[in-house]
């Protein structure tokens, strides 16, 4: 048991983070707490700090939006964090459609190869989902993707009420399960395109020993964005792409220890150890 | 040989084509998923909301309105809604706004889209800003008068009893009832200049759909102009300066006297 959970335990502590947030945001909505209010769009910490989502403001202001204060501040504090600090974490750490995509993903590795890709997608089409997200914000005078993000209806489900979000939740887990493997959140979702652009130069990193690994390739068929593990069994290193989410299923996994999170020298991305 | 980057001109261009191709697909059906979802002629929103285009560019869909109502008026559009996602409205006949004196959905709005300074005033003395919720505009209240029992000549004042500004915004007209010869109509109207559209009366009514009811001002109220202006009321006489002198005529004034523009030659000959 204990081992078990040693074995999954940045899965855990995901998983942790993840419902603590959402449980925050419905108690701040339904019983007033004041941890965390409004949902993943905009929320005030401790009714003082203000969050916002970096991309759905920068949409905003493609649409012509006044950007308000509480707005800038937030999306600057939020981008500032991931950007230096914590890379594309949101997607893994706090986003609750991950839970769907790899709940999608773990089904689809009991099938094994049995599930195979009917269509296939470039992983580089999300970025062109992200330029097009700010033209047509642009076009439309409205945050284009906010209107029809399946992220957004599903976050603001689960604090405000479903209506029908629950399809578009179901809709993604079939997508992920039967037409692409790792389809939205690795292909398609342009807010983790945004959040990959911005981790680039991110601090925490996973670190690869390539001394200590067997080539065991455990970590590729979980890791979401499997392109990042190129350097497994070949050079050691930080795992530099901007896609990794930092989920740390690939530390779990790892018999040999030979995958960690590390700390890079912020903004030094060409540094490699 | 070639790597994954290098393509001759055909792959090249073949390239370009698909990813055009591609761009323009998703781009034009992504366009009239955003028109159809944007379209909301109806909506009611909550107090102090921007007018509907500038208010959709404006929100960021936080959902901090709807948790701070503590009528749990405001509903946060959610997929099957048919209203544009994620942002708040209301529906009167089910919960009215109760015009809360503080206005705790406008002061939690943190982007704009409920703007402060439509539902404020400034005080006299110190020129400090105040709420003043008798600003609210969320629409007007309209009457269909064939299905109000008061026509009827049936004793009926829900609205009017409901309604948070008694006596101002609805009043009771009296009239006559000539099928009975000896009872009165009062008959409610509304007044617009001080509705709020809060729709407790839509609330209120005891009709089985409700004979009153909220539309937005600018689907329900119709608009002069400066063609015509009460010329009794100082203040409507302000409407002139916003008139630019070179408003283009729609046909120039006639040269020929009126006697002859009446008389046509024609008509006379006839």
């Amino acid at each position: 048991m204990i081992d078990r959970v040693k074995r999954n335990r940045y899965l855990i502590l995901r998983r942790f983070v993840q419902v603590s947030v959402m449980g925050f945001l419905i108690g701040g909505n339904a019983y007033g707490w004041s941890v965390l209010r409004g949902d993943l769009s905009f929320s005030v910490l401790f009714s003082t700090v203000p969050l916002a989502d970096p991309f759905a403001v920068l949409q905003m202001f493609f649409a012509g939006s006044k950007i308000a204060a509480d707005l800038l501040v937030g999306s600057l504090l939020v981008l500032g964090f991931y950007g230096v600090v914590a890379g594309r974490s949101f997607c893994s750490w706090v986003c609750p459609v991950n839970i769907i995509t790899d709940t999608a993903n773990r089904i689809r590795r009991y099938f094994g190869s049995t599930l195979k890709n009917n269509v296939k997608i470039a992983r580089s089409t999300r970025f062109w989902i992200v330029a097009l997200a700010l033209i047509l914000s642009w076009v439309f005078s409205t945050a284009a993707f906010e209107l029809i993000s399946p992220v957004a209806v599903i976050q603001r489900g689960i604090v405000y009420g479903m209506g029908l979000g629950g399809t578009v939740a179901l809709s993604i887990f079939l997508f992920d399960l039967v037409v692409v493997r790792n389809g939205f959140c690795g292909h398609i979702c342009p807010l983790g395109g945004f959040y990959a652009i911005q981790a680039r130069l991110s601090s925490i990193r996973i670190k690869h020993d390539h001394r200590a690994c067997t080539l065991c390739l455990d970590c590729k068929p979980v890791c979401p964005e499997s392109q990042v593990l190129k350097i497994i069994g070949k050079s050691s290193g930080f795992i530099t792409r901007g896609e990794c989410t930092n989920c740390g299923r690939c530390v779990d996994v790892c018999p040999e220890k030979a995958l960690a999170f590390g700390i890079r020298q912020p903004f030094n991305y060409r540094r490699i150890r | 040989m070639a790597t994954d980057y290098q393509l001759n001109r055909k792959q090249f261009l073949a390239k370009l084509v698909q990813g055009a191709g591609l761009a323009t697909v998703g781009g034009v059906a992504w366009s009239s998923l955003l028109s159809e979802l944007k379209a909301a002629p109806l909506v009611l929103r909550p107090p102090g909301a921007l007018e509907e285009e500038r208010f959709q560019q404006q929100c960021i869909k936080c959902g901090l309105c709807v948790s701070s109502c503590p009528y749990d008026t405001l509903i946060l559009a959610a997929p099957g809604d048919h209203n544009p996602l994620g942002m708040p409205y209301l529906i009167p006949r089910e919960t009215p706004c109760y015009l809360c004196e503080d206005i705790p959905c406008v002061a939690a709005c943190p982007s704009g889209a409920l703007d402060e300074t439509r539902v404020q005033k400034k005080e006299n003395g110190d020129g400090a800003r105040t709420w003043d919720v008798s600003k609210t505009r969320i629409g007007v209240a309209v009457i269909d008068e064939e299905n109000c029992i008061a026509t009827w000549g049936i004793q009926c004042d829900a609205c009017y009893r409901a309604c948070p500004y008694l006596d101002r915004a609805i009043t009771l007209e009296y009239s006559r009832n000539d099928r009975t010869g000896k009872h009165a109509f009062r008959l409610p109207k509304i007044h617009n200049d001080i509705c709020t559209g809060c729709g407790l009366c839509e609330h209120a009514c005891v009709t089985e759909k409700a004979a009153v009811y909220i539309l937005p001002r600018d689907v329900a109220l119709g608009k002069v102009g400066a063609g015509y202006i009460k010329g009794w009321d100082r203040r409507d006489e302000n409407r002139l300066r916003q008139v630019s002198p070179d408003l283009p005529e729609k046909e120039g004034r006639g040269k020929q006297p009126a006697i002859d523009y009446l008389n046509d030659e024609l008509l006379l000959n006839d």
